[in-house]
């Protein structure tokens, strides 16, 4: 196996399960086009039973598609076994092996590469340093802890310097205060290697820290490819809108079309939002999506509302509002200084032209 | 299908692997050439027919032909006293060879063939002929009445050597009382057997579960003691103890004529043989009740006995069933025990083995197949019935520790009644080598060592032929266990089905079927062919053990593979190692225990064995347990107690190594774990 970084290219690719219980095909993965830069980060995301760990399984080689090619750098991988790819995987339950002490483990790959002795402890020892464990080598994974057989794991898959490095959910089995510095040291080592890694996780804020690309799956298609800041600010649908963060939808009607402006007509108010790219024909329904963030509650602004619930969380003030018959969720980030509503009251929310995103 | 594209490259990259696909063919070829193909034959024995009859039938009907020239040289030689001499030499032929299309057969065929044709082309030669036997006076026969016997012999000797299909057999055994009343002791015995083996294993895992009480330990050593020790030491202790001479029944109480001899003999022996099996695997269930279900019936003010009807038992109840059923099967197989103390209560294994002399193969496989049906109907009740039962009704584990009962009125008398039994079982597995030391058992009690001298003499060929053929079945059945556990666990493949089905499948062969389906699959070579003729050798004692134990290796490495995490393996895979290494680097190590154990106890189990390969054992091998029968026809006790002293020694110092070396292992990972945290 080479060390150069390599890029992975999927075109087409479709996976058909049986379900079980109907005996009926479902397409797991449903004809899916991705091409991943070599070095980049990039991050499968989607909710569970979207496809991405089976999409993830099938560029390590444990699944074969039905449809399609995958391309690991220029070569076509369908037929080859995982342990002729050159990929390696941190997985979920971080697979280390029970009868193997933390050297064993790390040499493992190394071993079955026929490097020599002395090198393949150079490797592993200075593998061992860079993810935080020196001194722990002989050690037995069942005296270490969640976050520590995590880099076991990490290290184990980084020192045969794979072409891909593959990460499924690795981070869901440690707590919450682990997981954050376990991403921030994975992306720093990811970085220092300069490697390729594919990232499957159900957890929108992994994703967004992480992150060069992330990919939205939903039932087994791509829903958006595009940088974090790209598919927050502006989702390309409903569901990767709700999916990514928290979102607000006001369904309305086109009022108006100017040179970058757009009206749109929503509980009888016509508003001012920045004319999309393709944008639909006066009379034609829109919706508008707003970030819980991007609003404010004051008693002058752009929609009525009524308060239905008012809730101090500490770093912000929780509203939910009624404009009309839909639910607004507004997060007020630093309410100080600002009158703070109560449930029943009247109020107006208020936001800028720049801060609505049309669907 | 749209499927197919994955199918194809699933397929590749299984064909990318040529280790497995290697490991599976040899598997499957073990399991087809050495269960089911025996099987398979012994079944198409049973279903074929009489052919003797059919022989005679044409011997006879040519003999009439050649009856009718008598004494007239001039008539003898017309065509239908040669056709009738050609009939009779194809049936002599036939019954020599039993094969179709050897040169002399097909010599016979061609001429018998060439006088039938001839007759029947002319009608005119039978009238000659029929009129030429009238005028020489010596009888009166027509031409029609000539025709019709070279009819019959047309029809027949193409028959023979024909593949048909008949009842006959079974017919016959069923008319007949002897073999009726030989089912009914078996099924009496078994129902009895398994209905005493449950009842007091269930009291044995209640008190151990549920009672406070000190005598863990006996419990411990006497749910042993079965599985280590040669199934017949019970008989031969109860025999020592209860017999005509025995030591309590003669010398305690003086009684002249004990017999212990026939359905009370094997029936206790073999509840003290079964009920530490049920003893276990009710004990696993019980652990498995939720103890809170128990207080919650108590706190609604159920007395403990209230509770025990409605809440332990019927959670229990299917797994009472699964004991009972698996004491049944036990009983029905067991061949050693009857054949020691039966005395006139014949039971189907002890039958089989009887009749074997009889030379009548057809009679002989249905029997075996009848003996295979019980087995494999009441395997099929537990198997597919009750186990799913008694897992669908206790998948909870026990939240919290259970609260024994310490009421003296419940403790005592159960845990007396236990230790009573613990403390029998245990003084009649002590007695066998106590046994040993005296001159004569029964008549004369004086200490001396020439038991164990005579055997010694006499030869270790017994004791190492044993020791040699147990080991090399060991060995490999540890392995191709380990093998198919993890072929079938791990991985998709054409024929998994069938491998799985077979190995569990051969759980429910009794012994005694499967050495007669081995003797007669290759007593002859396989398919009657002379190639691989196995009786005989040592090969056949060998492969006798490995099925015998295969099935129990492979469920447990089937339980201990199912445990570990497919992720394990496929990290081990994706960095870049080939199944093999795969299996050898991670799978074996983490199943060692199992694979241990399953060395062990096919060694003791192949040791100890006797229904299956008493069929297959041949002068140039001799085996300890034929053996130990052999002695004990004799009656010389004493001798079969130094026999038995000697092997139990030899199983039990084969455990203890093993133990050494597992717990060696371990010890040398703990001391590692312990220095690398320092």
């Amino acid at each position: 196996m080479s060390n150069a970084k390599k890029g992975v290219r999927l075109e087409n690719v479709s996976k058909i399960y049986i379900d079980p219980k109907t005996n009926k095909e479902f397409k797991a993965v449903d004809s899916i086009n991705v091409t991943m830069a070599p070095g980049d980060f990039i991050t499968l995301l989607g909710p569970s039973g979207c496809g991405k760990t089976t999409t993830l399984r099938m560029i390590a080689g444990f699944e074969s598609p039905d449809e399609g090619e995958i391309y690991l750098g220029d070569q076509a991988i369908n037929s080859l076994t995982p342990n002729k790819r050159d990929t390696a995987m941190v997985f979920q339950s971080y697979a280390l092996f029970p009868h193997l002490n933390v050297f064993d483990n790390v040499a493992y790959g190394l071993k079955l590469r026929k490097l020599p002795k002395e090198q393949i402890r150079k490797k592993v020892f200075d593998m061992l340093d860079l993810v935080g464990l020196e001194g722990m080598e002989n050690r037995y994974t069942n005296q270490l802890s969640g976050g520590q057989q995590q880099r076991v794991a990490l290290a184990r898959a980084l020192v045969v310097e794979p072409g891909v490095l593959l990460f499924d959910e690795p981070l869901s089995n440690l707590d919450a205060k682990l997981r954050v510095y376990m991403r921030t040291e994975i992306r720093r080592i990811q970085q220092q290697f300069g490697i390729t890694a594919i990232y499957v996780t159900h957890d929108q804020s992994e994703a967004m820290s992480i992150s060069d690309q992330i990919i939205i799956m939903n039932k087994g298609v791509i829903a958006q490819t595009g940088t974090p800041r790209e598919i927050y600010y502006h989702p390309n649908s409903e569901f990767v809108a709700d999916f990514i963060g928290e979102a607000n939808f006001l369904r309305g009607q086109v009022a108006g079309l100017e040179a970058d402006l757009m009206l749109v007509e929503v509980q009888g108010v016509k508003l001012p939002v920045a004319r999309p790219a393709s944008a639909p024909a006066v009379g034609q329904p829109c919706t508008l999506m707003l970030r819980p963030e991007a609003v404010l509650l004051r008693e002058q602004g752009v929609l009525p509302c009524k308060v239905i619930l008012s809730c101090f969380m500490g770093s912000y003030q929780n509203y939910h509002v009624m404009v009309g018959d839909t639910l607004v969720k507004i997060a007020d980030n630093y309410p100080v200084g600002r009158r703070v509503f109560q449930a029943g009251e009247q109020a107006w929310l208020d936001f800028g032209k720049d801060n609505v995103h049309v669907l | 299908m749209a499927r197919s594209n994955s199918a194809r490259l699933d397929r590749k990259k299984f064909f990318a692997d040529p280790v497995i696909l290697f490991a599976i063919i040899l598997v499957m070829a073990f399991l087809v050439l050495f269960i089911v193909y025996p099987l398979g034959m012994i079944l198409t024995q049973s279903f074929s027919r009489d052919e003797s009859e059919m022989i005679d039938q044409l011997e006879k009907q040519g003999q009439w032909l050649v009856a009718l020239a008598g004494e007239d040289a001039a008539l003898a030689q017309n065509d239908f006293p040669l056709l009738g001499q050609a009939a009779v030499a194809y049936a002599n032929e036939y019954n020599k060879s039993r094969k179709t299309d050897t040169p002399e057969i097909n010599a016979c065929r061609a001429e018998l063939e060439g006088y039938i044709a001839a007759v029947r082309q002319d009608q005119t030669l039978a009238e000659d002929f029929a009129a030429a036997v009238s005028a020489g006076g010596a009888r009166l026969v027509s031409a029609e009445e000539l025709l019709e016997h070279v009819e019959q012999i047309a029809a027949l000797y193409p028959e023979l050597g024909r593949p048909a299909f008949t009842l006959s057999a079974y017919m016959e055994l069923f008319e007949s009382s002897v073999f009726m009343k030989v089912v009914g002791n078996t099924l009496l015995l078994g129902a009895l057997s398994g209905l005493c083996s449950t009842a007091i294993g269930f009291l044995f895992a209640y008190v151990d579960v549920y009672v406070s009480t000190r005598f863990k330990g006996i419990f411990n050593v006497v749910s042993m003691l079965p599985i280590v020790s040669p199934p017949f030491v019970l008989s031969l202790s109860m025999i020592m103890v209860f017999g005509k001479r025995g030591l309590i029944t003669y010398h305690l109480l003086g009684i002249r004529n004990a017999n212990i001899y026939g359905l009370h003999g094997i029936l206790f022996v073999q509840v003290l043989t079964f009920f530490p099996v049920c003893y276990l695997m009710l004990k696993g269930l019980l652990a498995n009740i939720d103890p809170s279900l128990e207080e919650s019936s108590r706190n609604m003010g159920a007395s403990r006995w209230r509770v025990f009807t409605d809440v332990t038992l019927p959670l229990l109840l299917p797994g009472i069933g699964n004991a009972f059923l698996v004491s049944f099967i036990e009983s029905v197989a067991d061949f050693t025990n009857p054949m020691m103390i039966g005395g006139n209560f014949t039971t189907l294994a002890a039958y089989i083995y009887q009749q074997i002399s009889n030379f009548d193969v057809r009679a002989s496989s249905a029997m075996a197949v009848v003996l295979l049906c019980i087995s494999m109907a009441l395997f099929i009740i537990e198997k597919y019935w009750l186990e799913r039962k008694s897992v669908a009704t206790l998948t909870g584990k026990a939240s919290r520790v259970r609260m024994r009962i310490e009421d003296k009125g419940v403790r005592i008398p159960l845990t007396s009644v236990c230790v009573l039994v613990g403390v029998f079982v245990l003084g009649m597995y002590l007695l066998v080598p106590l046994g040993a030391c005296f001159k004569q058992w029964g008549r004369d009690f004086t200490l001396v060592t020439t038991h164990f001298e005579s055997v010694l003499v006499r030869g270790m060929q017994p004791f190492t032929d044993s020791l040699e053929m147990s080991l090399i079945a060991a060995v490999l059945t540890a392995f191709i266990s380990m093998v198919i556990a993890y072929l079938v666990v791990k991985r998709k493949f054409f024929g998994k089905g069938f491998m799985e089905f077979v190995t569990m499948f051969a759980m429910a062969v009794p012994g005694t079927v499967l050495g007669i389906a081995l003797l007669r699959g290759y007593i002859t070579g396989i398919g009657h062919s002379g190639f691989m003729v196995l009786v005989g050798t040592s090969t056949i004692i060998i492969v006798a053990f490995i099925v015998r134990s295969l099935p129990i290796g492979t469920r447990s490495a089937v339980a201990a593979l199912n445990q570990i995490d497919k992720s394990i393996e496929e990290s081990a895979y994706d960095l870049g190692a080939g199944s093999i290494k795969v299996f050898t680097s991670v799978t074996l190590p983490l199943i060692s225990d199992s694979f241990f154990s399953s060395l062990v106890s096919t060694f003791a189990r192949s040791i100890t064995a006797t229904s299956a390969v008493i069929f297959l054992i041949s002068a140039r091998h001799q085996l300890i347990t034929p053996q130990i029968m052999t002695v004990v026809d004799r009656g010389k006790f004493s001798e079969a107690c130094a026999y038995a002293t000697i092997m139990m020694l030899m199983v039990y110092a084969a455990i203890a190594v093993m133990n050494i070396v597992v717990s060696f292992f371990r010890r040398s990972r703990r001391v590692k774990e312990r220095a690398a945290v320092q």
